[in-house]
């Protein structure tokens, strides 16, 4: 990065860029919201970002370039990513709409925003553009730094106050304090057994011990899996790997090779 | 090529994080398409730092990230403790301050 | 000298205090107390008296100021009092009558066991009337004026566990709070005008000020008077006002407190001689009181009432004089002075009359009286000739000037007023006469049990109607009974003829209120034989209906006319339907108004509003998404404006 690219025109190398990576950052911005499960969507934002900090940098805004990686892909994204496991886990999100006109009006309302903000921009006079060759001629960062502890000075202040409000704000959310006495064993089974669902533990995954991973539901006597082996979760993501048929197969397999190898054996005695 | 180009693609981005509130139901890709309008915005501040050869449209956007690094702490916070209680990450399930 | 004239009034105010807050301890010598105070009262008057006539005419004048009551830039307010001629005549009627009544009602109350508030009250208005009449401001004037307002309610209504006695004092109170408001705009008319309300001041401004505005204050002022003095359209109260304890109705309801219209019209004479219209409407109002008050008085059995009536109608003499100007109001005080004795001494002697019959006051069941009663009678008797206008006694030399002064208005006026006067002396004759007749002559009624008529429903059937009768014992008074009437015999009889020695009287006050003689279209000694004459008719037709034929103990229907006076001539029913129903109409006119528009408006706004909100709340169906999608709109649409300004 010369301070040549940082002159009012931007280079043909930063068109081509721009061109290359901004269709990018579009169709990850689109698939952001358009895809159904809640981690892609999450991957395609982190995509769009890494996009936008390249974008960054290409302004001469070096630090925020560097920062926009650690702190918004590294940290916020990856933040979202643990939430998602957390809690929006269980089926893909049905993207059809339940609010009646919503989708008309969204519609309506973001091309017209769109439209408009887009106009707003063609319509005002932006051609003249000075370039940060001044500006970073110290150095981005020492330039940024000036400002943050001069001009800045309270804002920063402010939003530091604000970061550690948000920090303790989130653990008081997140905390939840125990209201109730916590049931015991012989409490439970009582519950379980006027219930009168479930009266037994629940069964163990895994079959004859030839699968042990939990997504492998136990099998019936009858041979059919039991979905109440298999953790909930999985069971609401539709993860469960049945393995019945694959077992009877190996059965199957095992036999004939036994008996290929009996029938070799006895060919053999022939 | 204009850096006004960078304009548009901020707009366009936002539109697109705006038109996203508007039509999902995750709470969490709600929140996604908030940040993808913050992130449109500090492109758009970048861009106007270079249009006006100062430093200023960069410390915006570097205060808009702390911010928005605040605001997702305290928002995904709050869904987690939405999520325990009512079991659902769905904004339109929350729809309990109407009348 | 002039430092007693404080003193004057606050003689009987520290009486009052003493009586009213001293409590049970003095109740066995609070009635001695209290006419001790009324007579130091009077015994200050005297003095002061002796030296205003040792003073030239035109010094006559005593001022005291006591200290400044309200100053507050331009306002200035004192307690200051002014003692002249006009005010001394008040002065020594007021103390001289009242504690004359004093001594009375300690035999009169004697049995009552709140004769010492009864007597704390006595001196309350003693004090409040000669703060009236001794104020040098307008504005003091008026704390008196609202103070003998206040007494006489409170004496009104002293027997208040009588209901009649109650709604009595309501009704004068609220009908001189009429009055009383027409007092309060005169004043703030004064101020606004003169820009203060001392007399000397104001009176002498008034050549200066436009013709308009006196009228108004004049009229105001008017209206007072017509309040205090029950003259039409007020005059509703006084009747009714015979609630009284006797004393009282002789004291307040006759001698002093009704006749402060008159000093009021009489003290703001310049005013009224600055505004011809006010003084037309001061003679109308007095010509039609002084019939009317008398066709009253000709009508009711009540001994008390017939009285009553009277009284408005002498009062009424007295503001048609006062309203005839400098030529007048010489004759109206005199007149005033006169009546104050004469009517004293009738309401004592009625009182004396009521004491010996059992509180009786229908005269129907009366007669026959003079031999129990003769210091009763004599007195009685006296006052009765003055008050007719007997020659040589005090009313006649008052009342034919009087008479004399309205003739000499001039013009038509002069004689429809002249005959309005004489008219009044004809009817004043007849009911006085029936009075005496019905009292002290004739069969003695009283012997037989009463026959509770249904025609006549305003008067009460007496308490004993139901078991045995037991007759009356008719007796005479005590002395501290008589000796208070005699002496105001003594003044009725020699009042008017001192008075006239001279002209004495008229020369006493003419500094004060300018005097001129009047010019009768008939000669002086003409409209005295008139008077007399009619006097003499009056009588004789009284003596013809009451004297020669028994009077029927049972009243009889009456024509139409004597129902109506009955009814104090429709008086009440008029207020009534007029006031009282009209009210009720625009009051309820005004609710419904309030109801309808004024609440509609209201609630109309808020079912609007509640209807609109019903729609807005369509619009928050709980989904944040929506929400989203209008805030969203809005960004557009601020763009959109953004856009547009910047494009124009």
């Amino acid at each position: 990065m010369t301070t040549t690219s940082l002159a009012a025109e931007a280079s043909t190398g930063e068109a081509v860029q721009f061109w290359i990576l901004g269709t990018v950052a579009v169709l990850g911005a689109l698939s952001t919201i358009l895809l159904k499960r809640a981690v892609h969507s999450a991957l395609s934002l982190a995509g769009t970002m890494i996009i936008l900090a390249v974008f960054y940098l290409a302004n001469g805004a070096y630090f925020l370039g560097v920062v926009q990686i650690v702190v918004y892909t590294g940290a916020i994204m990856m933040l979202f990513l643990f939430v998602v496991m957390l809690v929006g886990v269980t089926a893909a999100d049905s993207l059809k709409e339940t609010l009646k006109g919503q989708r008309w009006l969204a519609a309506a309302c973001g091309l017209g925003f769109g439209i408009l903000l887009i106009a707003g921009i063609g319509n005002a006079s932006l051609k003249h553009f000075n370039g940060l060759g001044e500006a970073n001629a110290g150095g981005n960062v020492q330039g940024l730094a000036a400002l943050i502890f001069t001009k800045y000075v309270f804002a920063f202040e402010v939003t530091g106050a604000l970061l550690i409000t948000a920090a303790v704000g989130a653990m008081v959310l997140t905390h939840r304090e125990r209201t109730e006495r916590a049931r015991t064993q012989r409490e439970q089974s009582e519950a379980r057994i006027r219930d009168g669902k479930q009266v037994t533990p629940l069964p163990a995954p895994g079959v004859y011990a030839r699968h042990n991973a939990v997504d492998v539901p136990g099998l019936l006597p009858d041979g059919t899996p039991s979905e109440l082996t298999v953790n909930p979760t999985l069971r609401g993501r539709g993860q469960i790997r049945d393995v019945s048929g694959e077992s009877l197969a190996e059965l199957k397999a095992l036999e004939q090779r036994s008996e290929e190898r009996l029938g070799r054996s006895e060919e053999a005695k022939r | 090529m204009n850096p006004v180009n960078y304009l548009y693609l901020a707009a366009l981005l936002f539109t697109i994080g705006a038109a996203g509130v508007l039509i999902r139901r995750n709470a969490i890709v709600v929140f996604m398409c908030i940040e993808l309008m913050l992130n449109a915005c500090n492109l758009a501040f970048v861009a106007f730092s270079r249009m006006h050869g100062n430093l200023d449209g960069q410390i915006i956007a570097f205060f808009t990230m702390v911010v928005a690094a605040a605001e997702v702490v305290v928002g995904l916070a709050i869904i987690v403790s939405i999520f325990r209680t009512r079991h659902t990450a769905s904004v339109d399930d929350a729809s309990l301050m109407k009348l | 000298m002039e430092n007693l004239i404080a003193l004057l009034v606050a003689a009987p105010l520290a009486g009052a205090a003493l009586l009213l807050c001293g409590g049970r301890r003095l109740d066995r010598a609070g009635h001695w107390i209290g006419t001790l105070f009324a007579l130091a009262s009077f015994a200050l008057a005297v003095p002061l008296f002796t030296e205003l006539l040792g003073r030239d005419a035109e010094q006559r004048t005593l001022h005291q100021h006591l200290f400044s009551w309200i100053p507050v830039g331009g306002f200035q307010a004192d307690v200051a009092f002014q003692l002249d001629q006009l005010s001394m005549t008040f002065v020594l009627l007021i103390t001289g009558v009242g504690s004359l009544i004093h001594i009375y009602s300690v035999g009169y109350m004697e049995h009552d066991e709140r004769r010492r508030r009864f007597f704390g009250y006595l001196n309350l208005f003693l004090a409040a009337m000669l703060l009236l009449v001794l104020a040098d401001n307008y504005l003091l004037l008026y704390v008196g004026w609202e103070g003998v307002g206040l007494a006489s309610y409170l004496l009104i209504g002293f027997w208040q566990h009588k209901p009649s006695a109650a709604t009595a004092a309501k009704k004068a109170f609220l009908v001189n709070r009429v009055g009383d408001m027409g007092l309060s705009i005169a004043i703030m008319l004064m101020f606004t005008t003169f820009g203060t309300f001392a007399f000397g001041p104001v009176l002498g401004a008034v050549g200066e000020t436009s013709e308009g505005k006196l009228t108004a204050i004049g009229l105001m002022l008017l209206l007072a008077a017509c309040g205090k003095s029950a003259q039409v359209p007020l005059q509703s109260w006084l009747g009714d006002a015979m609630e009284g304890p006797t004393p009282v109705s002789a004291l307040i309801h006759a001698a002093t407190m009704v006749t402060a219209g008159v000093y009021l019209i009489t003290r703001s004479g310049a005013i009224f001689n600055g505004a011809p219209d006010a003084q037309t409407a001061v003679v109308v109002v007095g010509a039609v009181t002084l019939l009317f008050g008398a066709i009253v008085g000709c009508a009711k059995d009540d001994i008390k009432k017939a009285l009553a009536g009277s009284t408005m109608s002498q009062i009424g003499y007295m503001i048609l004089a006062a309203g005839l100007g400098p030529i007048g109001y010489a004759f109206a005080i005199m007149h005033l002075v006169t009546h104050g004795f004469f009517k004293a001494g009738l309401f004592l002697g009625a009182g004396s009359v009521m004491h010996g019959m059992n509180d009786e006051v229908d005269m129907r069941r009366y007669g026959g009286l003079r031999k129990y009663m003769p210091v009763t009678f004599i007195t009685f008797g006296l006052g009765y000739l003055a008050i007719i206008g007997f020659p040589g006694l005090s009313g006649f030399f008052s009342k034919d000037k009087i008479i004399e002064a309205a003739f000499a208005k001039g013009g038509t006026e002069g004689w429809i007023l002249g005959g309005a006067a004489l008219l009044g002396a004809a009817i004043t004759a007849f009911y006085m006469t029936r009075v005496m007749l019905m009292t002290f002559f004739g069969e003695e009624r009283w012997r037989k049990a009463p026959t509770p008529s249904p025609a006549e429903p305003s008067v009460e059937p007496a308490a004993e109607t139901r078991g045995e009768y037991t007759p009356p014992h008719p007796h005479e008074s005590p002395k501290s009974m008589t000796i208070p009437m005699i002496l105001l015999a003594v003044g009725s009889v020699a009042a008017g003829g001192l008075f006239s020695i001279n002209e004495a009287f008229v020369k006493w006050l003419e500094p004060v209120t300018d005097f001129e003689h009047g010019h009768p279209p008939l000669s002086a000694s003409a409209i005295t034989t008139a008077t007399i004459v009619v006097m003499v008719l009056g009588v004789a037709l009284a003596y013809f209906q009451y004297g020669r034929k028994p009077v029927p103990a049972v009243a009889p229907r009456g024509s139409l006319l004597t129902r109506a006076a009955r009814r104090d001539l429709l008086q009440d029913d008029f207020n009534h339907a007029v006031l009282v129903r009209g009210g009720g109409e625009l009051t309820r006119a005004l609710v419904q108004l309030d109801h309808s528009v004024v609440d509609g408006a209201v609630r109309g706004t808020a079912a609007s509003m509640g209807g609109l909100s019903g729609r807005l709340r369509q619009v928050q169906n709980g989904f944040a998404r929506s929400y989203a999608v209008q805030m969203l709109g809005g960004a557009a649409v601020l763009i959109a404006a953004t856009l547009l300004m910047r494009g124009v």
